[in-house]
């Protein structure tokens, strides 16, 4: 790489973001240039559920940088520019203009999309989904005293909406699939929690239910269910997932499997070209995992840059993901999945307590802490470091966490 | 606009303006501070913005809220001047404010 090398970045979220940083910050000095197909400079989605759509940020604090401060690092944003087409041999992109930009390295950091709800209905007005800052805006605009909200889908994203929603004094229903909220992202014990503390807020948790359809002239006035029962509302938020955006590394030939394979270094099959963030399905010791959460976008963005400049790779963490709602900071350290006991820490009814997800063998795989910063810093090097620590340790309160990481071997 | 000192653990030193209400962390990011890399980006949940104050501003900046005192409590290398700099409010009154980044963030 010298100065006169040019690396290419297709999309423009953390990924991105975290890419073009570590690239200079390791000192590369030719050309950066970010593709984007929103209308302003990068920013931060987390908070579009949840201090932004409160009120309590703004657009301006949103975006990691102004277009003046990339341009000071002599980093080229290029907002609202589609990218359609990648031509892997001859080492360019093309845009929706028609215009080519030749590219050293190209790192595709397109991010994902929402799932829709394709059903009687899906058309009618008032009914959103939530991606961008437009979106956050659109919903912010109905978050009224009074009206009635159909959040459908109990992930992260609804049940942050809906939290925001009864902050606004809204009539609020959660409709859910599965038998319990967040069933895709936590474990059962964690998903009873969130249950009971929007239930004892107000919010009407429905689960076990189909969506069958939206009803209303122009406008939604109910959601129609599967076992023909009305939910009257003025607004429905769908939030029920997100799908990788790999058909351009898939039209380039790139190996794809639900999101764009990438190695240990963040490279696809093309070694010139890395995929970081929502979009790539990276190898993590001998399995594949498509990871939504930011820590991932940035990690895998600071990987790519590593890479391409020859530097030495960063140090890598456990997977993380944190959540408010109402006065609530849940943080996950780790992957649940796998874990074969869940040990409470502390009082679940006091909103403040963890849960650690142990295997057969007593190694700590995953931590979800409530309130309780304690226990997710302490729990993230344990999950790092596959501790071991015996069940009636991790439930005794009289011992503090920080004793726990004396077991790490 | 405030100047804020960014101090790397390498003893590289970065001068940057800071806007008055937003957080330190904020402008570290802003200008691509190597070290501060605020992955929850101000939510106070992962304690990847922390710096050393120096003394002559330890008073006269934003008190600790308790959830800042418990990150920081189990946060790496820890001195009696941490503080996370998503927690501090840029004011007139930290004119030419110092912070040190910590070697665990180098």
């Amino acid at each position: 790489m010298n100065d006169n090398s040019q690396i290419i970045i297709i999309g423009a979220g953390q990924a991105a973001t975290s890419a073009a940083n570590s690239l200079r910050q390791n000192g590369f000095t030719g050309g950066i240039k970010i593709f984007g197909n929103e209308n302003l400079a990068p920013y931060q989605r987390p908070p579009l559920s949840k201090a932004y759509m409160l009120g309590d940020t703004n657009v301006e604090r949103l975006q990691f940088r102004s277009l003046e401060q990339w341009q000071g690092d002599d980093i080229e944003i290029l907002p609202d520019t589609e990218i359609v087409k990648i031509n892997a041999k001859e080492k360019f992109i093309s845009d929706i203009d028609g215009n080519f930009h030749n590219y050293d390295k190209l790192i595709i950091a397109t991010g994902s999309r929402v799932r829709k709800l394709n059903i009687a209905g899906s058309n009618l007005e008032n009914i959103f989904y939530l991606k961008t800052l437009k979106d956050s805006d659109a919903i912010k605009g109905h978050m009224v005293a009074g009206k009635r909200i159909a959040i459908i889908g109990a992930g992260y994203i609804g049940l942050e909406a809906a939290a925001i929603a009864r902050k606004f004094g809204l009539e609020v229903h959660v409709l859910e699939l599965a038998p319990r909220v967040l069933a895709r992202v936590a474990s059962p014990e964690l998903s009873g929690f969130f249950e009971r503390l929007h239930t004892e807020r107000g919010v009407h948790i429905h689960t076990n239910v189909q969506v069958a359809g939206f009803e209303g002239d122009d406008k939604l006035n109910a959601v129609l269910l599967g076992d023909g029962t009305k939910i009257e509302c003025d607004v429905a938020l769908v939030g029920i997932g997100i799908l990788p955006n790999d058909e351009l590394a898939k039209d380039a030939g790139l190996v794809c499997e639900n999101g764009i394979n990438t190695n240990s270094f963040a490279q696809t099959s093309d070694p010139d070209i890395y995929a970081c963030g929502d979009c790539a399905n990276r190898e993590m010791g001998d399995k594949r995992m498509r990871i939504e959460s930011v820590h991932n976008a940035i990690e895998q963005g600071k990987i790519a840059a590593a890479h391409i400049m020859g530097a030495p790779m960063p140090k890598l963490e456990s997977p993380w993901f944190w959540s408010d709602q109402y006065e609530i900071k849940l943080q996950i350290v780790g992957l649940w999945n796998d874990a074969t006991q869940s040990i409470v820490r502390g009082d679940m009814t006091q909103n403040k307590f963890a849960i650690y997800h142990l295997d057969s063998e007593n190694h700590v795989l995953a931590v979800d802490a409530i309130n309780s910063p304690p226990d997710f810093l302490v729990g993230k090097q344990l999950v790092f470091n596959k501790t071991a620590l015996a069940p009636e340790i991790i439930s005794d309160i009289a011992i503090p966490a920080k004793e726990f990481l004396k077991n790490i071997v | 606009m405030t100047e804020i000192t960014f101090i790397e653990h390498n003893g590289k030193e970065h001068k940057v303006d800071a806007a008055g209400g937003g957080s330190v962390m904020e402008a570290a990011v802003k200008n691509n501070i190597p070290g501060i890399d605020a992955d929850c980006g101000g939510a106070c949940a992962c304690a990847t913005c922390h710096v050393y104050v120096d003394e002559k501003w330890l008073d006269k900046i934003n008190p600790m809220g308790s959830m800042e005192e418990s990150m920081l409590d189990f946060a790496e290398n820890v001195q009696p001047n941490s503080r996370l700099s998503c927690q501090i409010v840029v004011n007139e009154d930290l004119e030419g404010l110092v912070v040190t980044i910590p070697e665990s963030q180098g």
